[in-house]
């Protein structure tokens, strides 16, 4: 018996399409390269419209095919900046690491929640500058519940990090009685707690490994 | 509810074979913590945040990139099986000779200017994707002596909360470098397979490309709370 050539198929083998081995996709690294896929022009301001949250300069201008900021309104809430270093277990900066943001607006609502903000999107993107320094603009958080105090999730992604490393930001004088930040041993929250240097600039360095590690939740 | 946890494919956070995770990976635990609407929420409205979907990326610059044009098509789920619809899955690669367009890729192989690497696409209805590309060439790195990386593509999915984030690779059946690959074996056998597209004749097009099929699996979701969730007021 013979089959039309037309009809052949390969035999089956294992990969991601065998039932046998379905299941979570397993997470690789962003790797060192992913500056002209991902982080886009304002990707890092959820207030304005600027340039902040890319590195145009790390690739040649004519292949800069990611988004470019739209006007959204003006969010209501109090302007901040969140700035701050990635730093690595031997102390050195990290230059190629992406940071994504998460959070609810003023209010305390999630923007995908009914009564959300209509001109806050929650999500930022922003890539690391040379000095491991990153910089946000966004609006400070309201409490999600009575027992949350403000807070910004934070995605840490790197060449090395080999899944996204999952952490969240607070804000020194406003973080008493948070249900998560309790269960932070006591030693360690520090890590979590940005300080504020006045005119709405708050800082916190995320450092991956060492001494003063950054806690890093299981999600 | 809450999303599940990482299952038995995961990788470590620590694989000394891969050398930049030996100061780049924490060595504390992960601090397991119940999820609160931080996690079980995440970004919507892709378009807005992103801009419209680049679903050809042999189409973005005046000629056709060189290489061979391929269709990666698949869909998003969750592990239960579910369609994750209306999800933006983010693509970036190398050309077909190996080489980013990135200024800080030092690989001499050629740039191709016609060829940038970068698309987005978005789930439809049954959580279906398909995007054309071209197949990325295998390239050198300094890992170790001889080091090459498997050809393949770097996707970036959001998914419907904080917790189902997820960067992965997409690698290529019969490529003798992933079993060597120690990117792809820091995932443990025989769940490194997940990672490995299958070539599909159903997703080929006569006269015009080879095709893949690859779909992405997120987190599901569990129904028992923790006890400390939905203080919602
Ligand atoms: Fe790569």
């Amino acid at each position: 018996m013979t089959i039309d050539v037309a009809d052949r198929l390969p035999d089956p083998r294992q990969d991601n399409q065998d039932p046998a081995l379905f299941g979570q996709t397993p997470g690789q690294t962003v790797g060192p390269f992913f500056h002209y896929g991902l982080p886009w022009k304002g990707g890092a301001d959820l207030v304005g419209q600027s340039d902040m949250g890319a590195r145009p300069e790390l690739f040649p201008e004519a292949h800069y095919v990611l988004h470019l900021s739209a006007p959204t309104g003006t969010p209501q809430g109090q302007m901040i900046e969140l700035t701050g270093r990635v730093f690595d277990g031997d102390g050195a900066p990290v230059p190629d690491a992406m940071l994504e943001i998460w959070q609810a607006d003023a209010a305390g609502h999630y923007p995908v929640e009914a009564d959300a903000d209509p001109h806050f999107v929650g999500f930022g993107r922003a890539a690391t500058a040379e000095d491991g320094s990153y910089r946000f603009r966004t609006i400070l958080p309201g409490r999600i519940a009575r027992d949350h105090a403000p807070h910004i999730a934070v995605s840490i992604f790197a060449r090395g990090v080999i899944k996204r490393l999952a952490t969240r930001l607070y804000f020194a004088g406003l973080e008493a009685g948070d249900a998560t930040l309790s269960r932070v041993p006591a030693e360690r929250r520090a890590t979590l707690i940005a300080t504020s240097g006045g005119d709405g600039v708050w800082s916190l360095d995320f450092v991956l490994q060492g001494d003063r590690e950054t806690v890093f939740f299981d999600l | 509810m809450s999303y599940q946890r990482d299952d038995a494919g995961a990788p470590p956070s620590l694989f000394p074979d891969y050398g930049s995770t030996r100061r780049r990976a924490p060595l504390q635990p992960l601090l397991r913590v119940p999820q609160t609407r931080t996690e079980t929420t995440g970004p919507a409205g892709w378009e807005r945040l992103m801009g419209p979907a680049l679903a050809d990326l042999t189409t973005q610059h005046r000629a056709m990139p060189q290489g061979q044009r391929i269709i990666v098509a698949g869909r998003v789920l969750d592990e239960d099986g579910r369609a994750v619809p209306n999800t933006v899955l983010e693509i970036w690669q190398a050309n077909a000779a190996g080489r980013y367009i990135h200024g800080k890729d030092q690989w001499d192989a050629p740039h191709d200017p016609n060829f940038t690497g970068a698309g987005r696409v978005v789930t439809d209805a049954d959580g279906r994707y398909r995007f054309v590309t071209i197949r990325p060439g295998a390239y050198p790195w300094g890992n170790h002596r001889n080091a090459w990386r498997p050809a393949h593509i770097h996707l970036s999915l959001l998914g419907p909360a904080f917790a189902t984030r997820l960067v992965t690779q997409l690698y290529f059946p019969d490529d003798p470098l992933i079993e060597i690959d120690p990117i792809a074996n820091a995932v443990p056998m025989p769940f490194r397979q997940r990672l490995v597209a299958r070539f599909d004749m159903d997703v080929t097009e006569p006269n015009r490309a080879l095709g893949y099929r690859f779909d992405v699996v997120l987190k599901g979701c569990e129904q028992t709370p923790f006890e400390e969730d939905d203080h919602d007021h």
